[in-house]
């Protein structure tokens, strides 16, 4: 090839890849922040669906019934003969030629029409006001009858409304275990970053030495040494404990660090030159000055809270039954052959991945946000 | 070919180089119309302040640009008028041609000899790696001769030193293995990039003597980078000064500190300190900053900064850049000679 | 280069002390003491203990005596190699544990070597053709990986296997190899059924490994070392596997630390799910059962092997970075 062709050659290839720039690059730069400001917004929706999940579920998520045991998903029909009347069909018992089992499938001829704020089981709003209205329900159906918008489990619980409710639990107990993470970590990372010295080293020994262990069989061993006795509250306190055992190790890291950079800093000198105490150094000068990027490390912290009870509930180690969380959803479908007859008992692993990532995304974006450098 | 005052050959010609940096923010021109000659045995000073294309410059002549920057127009033509005339900017940058040149026919020297070694490996591996890119010879062989480049750069115990971590030496020994380094493919052309900026000034002497004393025994053709006016004025034999992107002024180092004909080398060599001034005296800057390259003014890019701006003028018509290899200044206010 | 092995070493005791006390804890914590779980364990199977066995079984375990006491006794005979008797199976522990630890770790270390296999080139890729179509693709993929957990990766995978293959996708041996004496034939069957737990227990890690490993290398592509490389005329290739990959290894050696730990915790679950026959299904049910020898002993041995684990990426850490082999030498 002469030199003259080599150079045109060039030039087309670097045109091609400056021309997909323009476009890609934009793309590329403004994908970060708005896929952490998309990502804001699922996780504000789901913690609204946590809040409003008695409103949102339809039927009870406790109510079993065995004649409703594993009914497939059903979708709600909006037309009724090309006018709009949204309706389900009602469900019809037919015995299975060979098993001669009672099987429930959808009749067609059935048609239940659904009606928004409809009246159903009796709930606390807000865990005050009494009330028994849902978002969604059904028109004169009998009992048995309902909207299993992502079906039924074997006890004959509807899913969707499990799996709503399940959002209060496994997301809440995030929440706690974060909050609790952050008090040990500001806690102890101060401490450490503050005062430096031996201190410090211990400090740091024991969170290389926590980080060192497996924590799974750590949790399950603990999870295990759970009294049966204990009540929901307490197991689930005992399991934000257990869980928060180990992830406040990252906090206190970042949090140390931030101490460790800000000591140095003029206005923190100027403020000890003024004389000012030690309390309101830390929590007038040095804290505000860190705080987003406690935030981040807290975004980035949650979602492993949420793995972590998801995980052991999973186990049947976590909560118990009757609590919902998504992992206690997931425990049904342990069972590859029950999983195989109604696959839609995966269900709660859409919610959990999408927070998980919503999570990471909304850190991810807050940690450049917060050091563009770093 | 025109006719040259100086009798040396020209080992590289740089002819209306132009290299534009393709970015989301718009395209910026690192360089424009760039045209200078380098010489055999001579020195050639090349400055200006940061972001004036001093590094672009260098980086282009090697071919090793980052992405998204390339050469848009222009030659750089290695060993011009003979028959083994290339032009580098014509090259591919990854070509077996073009690798043969880096490092065999022009040595590059950084700036910071702290970051310009790798920590990972030792001294003489980096080294020996070079030696052996550009010759066919034996581990040992190039162990040898990286022995040999280490004393000749002025390193005591090379034998030892040879087997140190970068990290192991002070910040003059690792400049002087830079330069060994660019020693290694025996170019006849060398490029040092700020080569003492950030050495303290005992260092930066041994340094610059040492540049010298291999110039002299080599016949090297050296390409001076700097900001520093001192070092401008003890090493090198002609000048390029460049204001963003471009050669505003291009004269032999006296007549450049004798009779600075473009505003800005005059403003260049106000601001810089002398220990002939009176006490207390402020030290002259230039007004303003040096304009982004994105945002480069029209006409004279140096006009916003200028004393001497004919309004009307300056501000609206680019002044024509100098002919390669004859003194001058791209100002409306300089007479040709 | 000698202090920093000791310190690692001193660290590395201190930790496995520090698990032994965490199992001692754990195998005390259930409500009652281990007799009287043997002894409600033996009712249900009929058969009944005296008062007065029962207090001679607690004096032959001193469980009469103060918990450091015990604490002390416990460590004395698992340091002897005695980890105490199942109550579930009626067997010493390690005879029960058998191969399971074994297999726990060949698991967690394939996935190591697969997360690595997978993370290097692919973090390179990215980090070199940055914003390429690649570099998309992987960026997307690896958050995928980050987001869904092992084990319902596990799930959907073993759900997709049987209804779409109609075949158990786990298990680590196939059914003639189950109970057979190790052979080769045998170590290729596993080495036949190792990818598919590897890769799942990898996949989150990988994820992550390829983010440090792009981010790092980025950095490192900026560096004026990587200038002088090329300014030597080595190829762009040679440049960038020698200098900025070398130095970007770095961080990858050090994931082993964090990584390791963290891989052997999610093997347990996964293993429950694709049934592997590790110490993971062993420890649920003896945690169920409160079989809680046989528990603790499994906390207490994944733990050490994990801080074993550590400590060899520490030392190959240290042989990948001059500066720390030749920390004290000046």
């Amino acid at each position: 090839m002469s030199a003259a062709a080599a150079d045109i050659g060039a030039t087309a290839g670097q045109d091609r890849f400056a021309q997909a720039t323009q476009l890609q690059l934009t793309w590329w730069r403004f994908r970060r922040h708005r896929l952490a400001l998309i990502s804001l917004f699922i996780v504000a929706l789901f913690y609204a669906v946590a809040v409003f999940a008695d409103f949102l579920a339809i039927s009870d998520p406790h109510a079993t019934d065995a004649r409703r045991s594993f009914i497939p998903p059903q979708a709600i029909h909006l037309f009724d003969d090309g006018a709009f009347r949204p309706h389900v069909y009602g469900l019809r018992g037919v015995r299975d030629p060979q098993t001669f089992k009672l099987v429930y499938t959808p009749d067609p001829n059935r048609k239940l029409p659904v009606t928004l704020f409809a009246r159903g089981y009796d709930y606390a709003l807000f865990g005050l006001f009494e009330t028994n209205i849902h978002l969604l329900g059904i028109e004169g159906g009998s009992r048995g009858d309902g909207i299993f918008l992502l079906g039924t489990d074997q006890l004959g619980r509807d899913l969707y409304s499990r799996m709503v409710v399940a959002t209060r639990v496994s997301l809440s107990i995030g929440l706690a275990g974060v909050t609790l993470s952050l008090l040990l970590g500001v806690l102890l990372g101060g401490i450490s970053g503050l005062y430096g010295g031996w201190v410090d080293t211990v400090i740091q020994r024991v969170i290389e030495i926590l980080r060192s262990i497996p924590t799974i069989p750590l949790w399950m061993g603990l999870a295990a040494a759970l009294p049966n006795t204990w009540s929901v509250t307490q197991v689930y306190l005992a399991i934000t404990v257990i869980i928060s055992l180990i992830g406040w190790t990252d906090l206190a890291r970042v949090v140390r660090g931030r101490f460790l950079s800000l000591r140095e800093e003029d206005f923190v000198v100027a403020a000890e030159l003024a004389g000012a105490s030690q309390g309101r150094i830390i929590f007038r000068h040095m804290l505000p000055s860190f705080a987003s990027h406690i935030i981040a490390a807290v975004s980035l912290a949650l979602p492993a809270m949420i793995v972590s009870e998801t995980a052991l509930s999973f186990l049947g180690l976590g909560l118990r039954p009757p609590a919902v969380s998504w992992g206690i959803l997931l425990q049904d479908a342990q069972n590859i052959q029950v999983l195989a007859g109604a696959p839609w008992l995966l269900s709660a692993a859409v919610p959990v991945t999408v927070v998980i990532l919503a999570f990471n995304f909304l850190g991810d974006g807050l940690r450049d946000a917060a050091d563009p450098y770093g | 070919m025109r006719p040259t005052p100086m009798a040396e050959p020209i080992a590289l010609a740089v002819r209306d180089l132009a290299v534009r940096f393709e970015m989301e923010q718009g395209n910026v021109h690192a360089l424009e119309g760039v045209s200078f000659d380098l010489r055999a045995g001579r020195t050639l000073g090349i400055v200006g302040e940061s972001g004036c294309g001093k590094s672009v410059t260098a980086r282009s002549i090697l071919r090793i640009i980052d992405r998204p920057g390339r050469i848009t127009g222009g030659r750089i033509l290695l060993d011009p008028g003979t028959p083994q005339e290339v032009d580098l900017a014509a090259l591919d940058p990854e070509s077996a041609r073009m690798r043969a040149v880096r490092g065999g026919r022009v040595g590059l020297i950084f700036q910071e000899p702290m970051t310009a070694l790798s920590v990972h490996y030792t001294v003489g591996n980096q080294i020996i790696e070079a030696v052996r890119q550009h010759s066919d010879i034996s581990k040992a062989e190039a162990r040898n001769r990286a022995i040999e480049l280490l004393r000749e750069v002025g390193i005591p115990r090379p034998e030892t030193r040879i087997d140190a971590y970068p990290f192991e030496l002070s910040g003059g020994l690792r400049q002087r293995v830079g330069i060994a380094m660019a020693l290694a493919g025996d170019p006849d052309i060398l490029i040092a990039d700020e080569p003492t900026t950030a050495l303290d000034v005992t260092t930066q002497a041994q340094i610059l003597a040492l540049l010298r004393r291999l110039q002299a025994e080599k016949r090297i053709a050296l390409m001076l980078i700097t900001h520093d006016m001192g070092v401008i004025a003890e090493m090198t034999d002609e000048v390029a000064v460049m204001y963003l992107g471009r050669v505003v002024e291009y004269a032999p180092v006296a007549a450049l500190f004798a009779a600075p004909r473009h505003p800005y080398t005059r403003a260049l060599l106000r601001a810089v300190p002398s220990v002939l001034a009176a006490p207390r005296q402020r030290l002259a800057t230039i007004g303003g900053a040096v304009p982004h390259p994105g945002a480069r003014p029209a006409g004279c890019a140096f006009h916003p900064r200028c004393a001497e701006v004919i309004p009307g003028r300056c501000t609206a018509e680019m002044p024509p850049a100098i002919p390669p290899g004859i003194a001058g200044a791209s100002c409306f206010l300089d007479v040709p000679a | 280069m000698l202090m920093y092995l000791l310190r690692r070493l001193g660290l590395a005791l201190v930790t496995c002390l520090f698990i032994s006390v965490l199992t001692f804890i754990i195998i005390r914590l259930p409500p009652g003491d281990f007799v009287d779980a043997y002894i409600a364990n033996l009712a249900a199977s009929g058969s009944t203990v005296s008062n007065e066995q029962a207090e001679a079984m607690r004096r032959d375990y001193g469980l009469d005596q103060p918990a450091l006491v015990q604490y002390a006794r416990w460590l004395g005979r698992v340091l002897e190699g005695d980890f105490g008797v199942s109550m579930v199976w009626r067997r010493p522990v390690t005879e029960v544990i058998g191969d399971r630890l074994w297999l726990t770790m060949v698991v967690s270390f394939a996935a190591l070597f697969l997360t690595w296999a997978i993370a290097l080139p692919i973090g390179i890729y990215s980090a070199v053709r940055q914003y390429s179509i690649g570099d998309y693709v992987f960026t997307t993929l690896g958050f995928i990986g980050l987001a869904v957990p092992n084990f319902l990766l596990a799930l959907i995978l073993m759900y997709l296997g049987f209804r779409y293959l109609g075949l158990n996708v786990g298990g680590l041996f196939s059914p003639d190899y189950v109970q057979a004496p190790w052979s080769w034939a045998r170590v290729w069957d596993l080495a036949k059924h190792l990818p598919l737990p590897a890769a799942v227990l990898a996949l989150a890690g990988t994820a992550q490994l390829i983010r440090i490993m792009r981010a790092n290398l980025l950095d490192e592509l900026r560096k004026p070392y990587v200038v002088t490389a090329r300014a030597k005329g080595l190829t762009e290739r040679r440049t960038i596997l020698k200098y900025p990959v070398r130095a970007a290894l770095n961080p990858f050696a050090s994931s082993v630390a964090y990584l390791f730990p963290y891989l052997v915790s999610g093997s347990i679950v996964v293993s429950l799910v694709l049934g592997l026959p590790t110490v993971g299904p062993l420890l649920l049910q003896a945690l169920v059962a409160q079989d809680m020898f046989l528990a603790g002993t499994i906390v207490l041995l994944l733990g050490i092997m994990t801080v074993v684990g550590t400590l060899i990426s520490d030392v190959l850490l240290m042989w990948i970075d001059p500066r720390i082999r030749l920390e004290g030498h000046g």
